[in-house]
């Protein structure tokens, strides 16, 4: 059992999602920075998509129940046991009674918190994690508060001290950049605006969630005049519905581009100028509002290698944890 | 006298005020003690107090009201 004793901004109990159901509206969720949740997972001994927690801008604060191996990756939130400083990416061991908490965030996000045995809760079509705005899943269907208690899995957990190296890390550039793979309704942009996109640096909105990440900044964008079709808005930037892939990136008015994340409505009129590659999905969950952003086009090719690269990443994270 | 520095906890918008028609938590000159409020940040549409970790007298801001703000970014010198 684990108890929350301050919750932090919007802890969410997450584990590698719930894909299958985004055709009825119901969104993958799952960790922002995937790569992240897997290694805290690996550290202590857990299977891959055991259920943790994930905490944005700030770390919680967990008493727990009994003796456990805990990791803290992602952002840089210097983890605390009894007021004394802990590594991250690194598994150490909590006692009986013990208080986790956090430092301030320094760079990054969100941190991934994973516990031995991991977090326990009802499994609801395929995955423990949470979908806030569903309320489905996860810790009662929403975040965190004070006073939860969490239950945990058997599970003994790995040893005290292993770590992922710093090689084996991958957190965003400053200016972040993001590769967009362009398409979808791309075409419906004026040659200037295919240029302005991608030439401006933009700066993630505070309203930035699970849901999308919003950038704001760069010059509007300006679309080829066309009569709308039946049943798309007034509006240039409307078409008739369709639906949203993952990492799509809508313009509404064509001023602030939302680039969709693992809580992401399936659908609607907004045009998509493309989407971000899967490679680089993660990155987004470690942007801090006002991080200026670069989005650089990336063809077809290039985003299949980056995702080979990624698959590669994690394949010498997990030959590192297992020697 | 040492000068030490009030850090932003979270990134957001910074606030001075508890509400937009209420003064403003600290002035400059103003004595600080340690948990005392010195301004909001948003973030997530939820509104978080920033304490102060240090104690003294604030010298100045070094964000203006309303500015965005990093996480770890220095919001005020303090002196004592």
């Amino acid at each position: 059992m684990l108890e929350v004793v301050r919750p932090g901004l919007a802890t969410t109990v997450q584990d590698l999602g719930r894909p299958g159901y985004y055709h009825v509206g119901i969104p993958i969720s799952g960790a922002m920075d995937r790569l992240a949740a897997r290694a805290a997972n690996l550290l202590v001994g857990n299977p891959e998509d055991a259920a943790l927690l994930e905490s944005p801008f700030m770390g919680p604060e967990l008493r727990f129940a009994d003796a456990r191996t805990v990791a803290v990756t992602g952002a840089e939130i210097a983890p605390k046991v009894n007021g004394e400083p802990r590594p991250l990416w690194t598994s150490f061991r909590v006692g009986k009674s013990d208080l986790l908490s956090f430092d301030f965030l320094k760079k990054g996000a969100r941190i991934y918190i994973a516990i031995s045995g991991g977090i326990d809760v009802p499994v609801v079509l395929g995955s423990r994690s949470t979908y806030a705005l569903g309320a489905l899943g996860g810790f009662h269907g929403r975040k965190l508060e004070a006073g939860d208690l969490l239950p945990l899995g058997a599970g003994a957990g790995a040893s005290e001290g292993r770590t992922v190296p710093e090689h084996l890390r991958r957190m965003p550039e400053m200016p972040a950049k993001l590769r967009v793979l362009p398409g979808l309704y791309w075409h419906r942009l004026t040659e200037e605006a295919k240029q302005s996109f991608f030439e401006d640096t933009w700066k993630v909105a505070p309203e930035a969630d699970r849901i999308g990440y919003r950038f704001r900044g760069g010059r509007p964008l300006t679309f080829v005049p066309r009569e709308q079709p039946f049943g798309a808005g007034s509006d240039p930037s409307n078409i008739v519905d369709a639906a949203y892939p993952y990492g799509s990136i809508q313009v509404p008015g064509g001023t602030e581009p939302i680039a969709l994340h693992r809580d992401a409505v399936s659908g609607g009129g907004y045009m998509m100028l493309g989407t971000v590659i899967s490679a680089d999905m993660d990155l987004i969950g470690q942007l801090q509002p006002h991080t200026p952003t670069r989005f650089v086009p990336c063809d077809m090719a290039e985003a299949l290698r980056a995702r080979a690269e990624r698959r590669k990443l994690l394949d010498a994270i997990r030959a590192h944890l297992a020697a | 006298m040492a000068k030490k520095e009030i850090l932003s906890p979270l990134p957001g918008t910074f606030y001075r005020r508890p509400a937009p028609d209420q003064p403003p938590y600290k002035s400059e000159g103003d004595p600080v003690a340690v948990g005392d409020v010195v301004g909001l940040v948003e973030v997530m549409k939820s509104f978080n107090e920033v304490k102060s970790e240090v104690a003294g007298k604030l010298v100045r801001f070094l964000v203006e009201n309303e500015d965005a703000v990093m996480a770890g970014q220095p919001l005020a010198e303090v002196e004592g």
